[in-house]
């Protein structure tokens, strides 16, 4: 009995050991070379696999990142760029920083603004309902409700308002990874530059409609009519196809699109005080009567040209503008 | 009686035909009628008359955009008062030429009489040129451009036209109604296209749901003369008038994945199509009209009607009382396959077959729950597809995963949604691999091409 059991813990270790030498010789043998750099660069990484940096996961991009001759192309929208930064100091590359980005949902066409002509009692996804149609409302361009974006959020960022039935967008939480702009088949959503402190001023409608149209539809909506590109004084702002677009490049905050945009397309968020509309008309006002006085004192060439556009739009104007606005710095 | 149906998957709803007693009637003329430039598949139909322009019952007024494309008629005579984008069934805004009806007067060329005209023309081309000319597409849903179909490509052959008089849909009445009260014209229409691909035999396929249909066609066939033109008298069964299905049940023969059904020699034709076929080539007259089941449990009068195209749906349904209190859902189509309704401004196209209303009950969703693995839909699916498997690619967005599973391949019938125990709307999400799918696979072509083309240009700039 005792020489069984003594036999059988012979045989296992003796049997353990040759086990492992066989093991640890073939992984010595097939053993995969890899820079250790990538596991260095996935440790900085955020792990949160997201695909936003167009990777299948942080993994891929490490390994893409290390081979890659400069970091131009790679950037981690969710690290930012502190991530960037660390991944520089391992590489031994310089990374140029970025403005950080949000989510912005360009719709908003309330449920009070957008009344629904027909009821949608299908499948509820938004994808889904695209192929069907155009959607509950008169609108079809805006959103569909049914909260694709939101599902497709990893981040949490995402939620719908049951009072509006629109997608809210989180600041804190959104990392501008971009889930929510492909999985909207609407392609509402875009990542725009945070602004500073927040500040952020856009066109919250992507309604390509003829402005009848779009306004029969939807109270809230962009008509095209081009006065906030007649009244930019930074050239900020391009109305193609019906619809108005800030460039976020060229926006200076001044909010005065904000105030003359007659259907309240244009929104400016986190801003320290409300928007006092008056008070920017008046300021309008006082420029283009200004600006008429001087063309009357210059010389008549420049003086014709003036008068074709006097909401600002003639190049000398705009000049006088951006360098008081220098001025104001 | 030999019974014929396809070999795999299918379902058997309840037919409902309701409105299969209800002659075909003349609808009256609408005051406005708006034609949409892009009632077919392929390039949308370039207007050729302007705002004020006098038109007449059947004079083109819009020319094809392309190869596959379709000559559109005016459907009533009267002044032309705009032509601008204007919204569908489903809201999608199309250009339509809207035109005020004043009178009804028939362009010149074409028979307006009911004489029927017997005599085949000799020459294919000239048939199908005529079908061309006609507007002719086919009617059985799809709305494809009929002298395209009837072009086989070089190097195919076709060896039998097949007519779909199958109508598997449930409610849907109106291929009945054109077979019973206009069957000479049908079977004349069957005997032109039998000519057209060169005389080749021809199955005429009709459910055995229609026993006066089968009966009354047997008897024209007879009386016509007509050598090679059979009816084939089909088992009940959804969905047999799929253009694949019917080959299989006809034929025997598969058509495999992407393929046209002229690969196993095979042409199919709807009866609407076969009639319109009719008109256009012995009477001279284009697609004006067509017919228009009106039906539900829930709408008091059942109508087969005959409808000028452009039509607006709100002036069909004025002139039947209007809807019923007890509606919640108009279909477009039959309740399988038809889409609802969003718009009932939008107007009818060439390929409108059924408008159908349906109560808050027929209409509402059970709740969705677990998939058990019984496999009823895999059973069902026509095609051979696996739906619980693509509903789970679909939704896990793996469109490689689908494409390899023929996502591709679904014919959107709707069988496994119908049989499947759980309620899961796996329709819904197939449609969503489907259409990813087929966006890459155009993408993949387009970069193909693409490379081609450049690949050409580079060798053109080293000679």
């Amino acid at each position: 009995m005792a020489s069984t059991i003594i036999w059988t813990i012979a045989v296992i270790t003796v049997l353990g050991l040759v086990l492992a030498l066989v093991l640890y010789l073939v992984a010595q043998k097939f053993k995969v070379e890899e820079d250790p750099r990538i596991d260095e660069v996935e440790k900085v990484m955020p792990g949160a696999n997201c695909g936003g940096c167009g990777f299948a996961g942080c993994r891929a991009f490490a390994e893409a990142a290390v081979k890659a001759p400069n970091l131009d192309n790679n950037y981690c929208p969710v690290g930012g760029n502190d991530t960037m930064a660390k991944v520089a100091a391992i590489l031994g590359y310089e990374v140029k920083a970025k403005a950080p980005m949000v989510a912005v949902v360009r719709c908003n066409g309330t449920c009070e603004a957008r009344p629904k002509v027909n009821e949608y009692d299908g499948y509820a996804s938004c994808y889904v309902k695209s192929l069907l149609y155009t959607g509950d409302t008169g609108c079809a361009f805006g959103c569909l409700g049914c909260g694709d974006c939101v599902n497709a959020c990893q981040f949490g960022a995402l939620s719908m308002d049951p009072a509006t039935g629109l997608p809210v967008v989180d600041q804190e939480k959104c990392t501008a990874c971009g889930a929510c702009v492909k999985a909207c088949p609407k392609h509402i959503i875009e990542l725009r530059p945070q602004g500073p402190r927040g500040m952020r001023v856009f066109v919250s409608c992507i309604n390509k409609d003829k402005g009848p149209v779009a306004k029969k539809a939807c109270a809230n909506a962009c008509i095209g009519c081009g006065i906030c590109a007649k009244t930019c004084t930074h050239e900020a702002i391009t109305v193609e196809g019906n619809i108005a677009y800030i460039d976020p490049a060229k926006c200076k905050l001044c909010r005065e699109c904000e105030a003359m945009c007659p259907t309240g397309a244009i929104h400016g968020v986190n801003f320290p005080k409300p928007l006092d509309k008056d008070a920017i008309k008046e300021r309008i006002k006082a420029r283009q009567q200004k600006a008429r006085e001087t063309a009357e004192g210059n010389a008549p060439a420049v003086a014709n040209k003036k008068a074709d556009a006097p909401l600002g739009a003639s190049p000398s104007e705009k000049v006088v503008k951006v360098k008081e606005d220098k001025k104001d710095e | 009686m030999s019974k014929h149906t396809f070999a795999i998957g299918g379902v058997h709803p309840h037919d409902n035909k309701i409105s299969r007693e209800c002659a075909l009637e003349q609808l009256p003329l609408a005051p406005t009628v708006y034609i949409s430039v892009a009632q077919h598949i392929g390039a949308p139909s370039v207007p050729c008359v302007a705002v004020g322009d006098k038109v007449k019952v059947g004079q083109v007024i819009a020319q094809p955009g392309g190869f596959v494309g379709a000559f559109i008629h005016s459907s009533v005579s009267g002044t032309v008062k705009s032509i601008a984008p204007r919204a569908d069934l489903a809201g999608r805004a199309s250009t339509h030429i809207e035109i005020a009806v004043e009178g009804d007067e028939w362009a010149e060329g074409i028979d307006t009489s009911d004489t029927l005209v017997t005599t085949i023309p000799e020459d294919p081309k000239a048939i199908i040129e005529k079908i061309r000319l006609g507007g002719v597409v086919g009617l059985g849903g799809a709305t494809f451009p009929t002298h395209v179909k009837l072009s086989p490509p070089p190097g195919s052959k076709c060896e039998r036209v097949i007519i779909n008089g199958c109508e598997c849909e449930p409610y849907l009445t109106s291929d009945f109604r054109t077979l019973l009260e206009k069957g000479e014209q049908v079977v004349v229409g069957a005997a032109l296209l039998k000519k057209a691909m060169g005389d080749v035999p021809c199955t005429i396929a009709i459910e055995e749901n229609k026993p006066e249909a089968i009966a009354h066609i047997r008897e024209v066939i007879a009386k016509l003369g007509y050598e090679g033109i059979d009816v084939m008298v089909m088992k009940m069964m959804y969905p047999q008038g799929g253009e694949k299905q019917l080959i299989d049940a006809v034929m025997h023969r598969q058509v495999g994945s992407g393929a046209l059904p002229i690969s196993v020699g095979a042409v199919v034709q709807n009866v609407a199509t076969a009639l319109a076929v009719y008109d256009a080539v012995q009477k001279g007259k284009p697609i004006v009209d067509n017919s228009v089941t009106v039906t539900g449990e829930c709408f008091p009068k059942q109508a087969n009607l005959v409808v000028r195209v452009g039509t607006p749906l709100q002036y069909i349904i004025d002139y039947l009382g209007g809807v019923p209190e007890s509606a919640a859902k108009i279909i477009s189509g039959g309740p399988m396959m038809g889409r609802a309704v969003a718009n009932l401004q939008a107007a009818t196209v060439k390929g409108t077959g059924a408008l159908l209303f349906l109560t808050e009950k027929q209409t509402r969703r059970a709740p969705e729950t677990g998939c058990i693995r019984c496999g009823k839909c895999a059973d069902a699916c026509p095609m051979g597809l696996e739906p619980f498997l693509l509903n789970k690619l679909s939704k896990a967005a793996d469109w490689d995963a689908c494409e390899a599973n023929a996502a591709q391949d679904c014919i959107e019938c709707g069988c496994c949604l119908y049989s499947c125990p759980a309620h899961i709307p796996l329709l819904d999400n197939i449609r969503v691999g489907k259409g990813s799918v087929l966006s890459a696979i155009r993408a993949r072509a387009a970069a193909a091409k693409a490379a081609a083309e450049a690949a050409k240009a580079a060798e053109a700039a080293k000679n």
